[in-house]
């Protein structure tokens, strides 16, 4: 039999921590070249607190941020719209299906090289997001529409609801679940793939561009706070956009807690 | 109006379920009879979920309905549920309250509600559809013991006064309790 799933305590969580953070520390300790090949956290830390008061360090976050969003935001409504149209005509599902299964084979860095093609580097992240969320969106919507309770569809038929309350009291409580987990992991995979594109494409002023400096220059604690920075706002985009959906289900769905 | 059911066939696959029922319900009825013989899916052809193979229903007007199941959206509260086809809530919590909700179970979500509760609800979301002239009533009883069994009888003789009203049961003790007519269905062989 399986283990019982347990919450963490926060002690717990800090002391998986610190025990991960002695590894890491005893790693660039024994590397050592003062934190050429692994920097310390220390160094991480300190590399970040010289970014953290410039206005380049927040230019660049903005950059970036609005971008990836940007990229973020369309890929959501044209999945919710897609997801929607797909589970209504098969033809529309049949159509989509190959650019999607391409765009989710194909690697990164083949894309990001393409897409340099078509659009410049300071839109790149935009595009990229945007292709690299779509299809996380598109089946989180589809397979919401598919869980959709059948029997409340059937008693709306028979009381011939209205289309907006079969909307909001049916189709969107069965969608929302499987739409804010999609939305969560994608907004994980669109910073991944966003600033991947930067680091090749190198727009001005981006958090991809920061990393790649970062690296030519051998400078690894910048190198280790950017990439502190970037699973950060990752995280940090992350929770707050699963708190808004859920403010925004329990707004549009009706929903009222005990 | 009255609903008239004339010659209605329906197999699934090669099992029939009705073969040529005929029926002329002038007011309301109570059918009984085994499991099997048909009750749920004459319901459902006349709900216009199913088709039937052969056969012809005249007189079913807009229809509410209590189905086998539930089927209440789990995150709205009682009244919200009995409201959803329109109507006051006014009216629903009153007459959830003659029916034995407390006012703290009127906050619930229905996710939260017993399964007699859901029941309640259920059977009130058919019984106050203000646009409803027909009512499909499948086994409206299940999970209420005798005393809101009792209680419910008399809401839906109250309630459906004026409608044709197709109701479904294996319980003989609440048929009686309706007075009204009773029609035996067969399982087919």
């Amino acid at each position: 039999m399986a283990p019982a799933e347990t919450k963490n305590k926060p002690w717990q969580t800090a002391l998986v921590l610190l025990f991960w953070l002695a590894v890491w520390q005893a790693l660039a300790m024994s590397l050592g070249h003062g934190g050429l090949f692994l920097a310390t956290p220390w160094q991480t830390l300190q590399a970040l607190a010289a970014q953290l008061p410039t206005a380049a360090f927040w230019r660049r976050i903005a950059f970036s941020s609005l971008r990836i969003l940007a990229g973020f935001g369309l890929a959501a409504v044209c999945g919710v719209f897609l997801g929607a149209a797909g589970a209504r005509w098969a033809w529309v599902r049949r159509l989509i299906a190959p650019p999607l299964a391409l765009i989710r084979a194909m690697p990164v860095a083949s894309f990001v090289i393409l897409a340099l093609l078509w659009v410049s580097s300071a839109n790149l992240s935009v595009v990229v997001s945007f292709t690299h969320v779509l299809p996380v969106i598109y089946a989180g919507v589809a397979s919401g529409i598919a869980d959709t309770d059948r029997q409340l569809l059937e008693m709306a038929a028979v009381y011939r609801l209205p289309l907006a309350k079969r909307l909001r009291y049916i189709w969107l409580p069965g969608v929302f679940p499987s739409f804010c987990e999609s939305c969560i992991a994608a907004m994980g995979m669109c910073w991944k793939s966003g600033v991947s594109a930067e680091v090749i494409g190198l727009p001005d002023h981006s958090v991809g561009d920061a990393l790649y400096r970062a690296k030519i220059t051998l400078t690894t604690p910048d190198v280790f706070a950017w990439t502190l920075v970037i699973v950060l706002l990752s995280a940090a985009l992350s929770a707050l956009a699963a708190a808004a959906l859920r403010r925004v289900k329990r707004a549009l769905c009706g929903e009222v807690t005990a | 109006m009255s609903i008239q059911i004339t010659g209605l066939c329906k197999a699934f696959g090669p099992k029939a379920v009705l073969r040529g029922f005929t029926l002329c319900a002038d007011g309301p009825l109570v059918l009984m009879g085994p499991s099997g013989c048909g009750k749920t899916t004459l319901l459902r052809i006349l709900m216009g979920l199913e088709r039937a193979d052969a056969g012809e229903v005249t007189g079913v007007g807009r229809v509410a309905a209590v189905f086998q199941e539930n089927r209440l959206c789990p995150q709205l509260t009682a009244a919200a549920n009995i409201t959803l086809p329109g109507g006051a809530p006014k009216t629903a919590e009153r007459e959830l309250r003659a029916l034995g909700f407390a006012d703290a179970e009127l906050a619930l979500p229905a996710a939260q509600l017993s399964g007699g509760q859901m029941r309640r609800t259920a059977l009130l979301r058919a019984l106050l559809c203000p646009q409803a002239q027909t009512l499909l009533l499948d086994e409206p009883f299940t999970g209420m013991d005798a005393e809101l069994v009792a209680q419910a009888a008399k809401t839906i003789v109250r309630l459906a006064a004026g409608r044709d009203t197709l109701l479904v049961t294996h319980d003989a003790a609440a048929a009686a309790l309706l007075g009204w007519p009773v029609v035996q269905l067969q399982a087919m062989a």
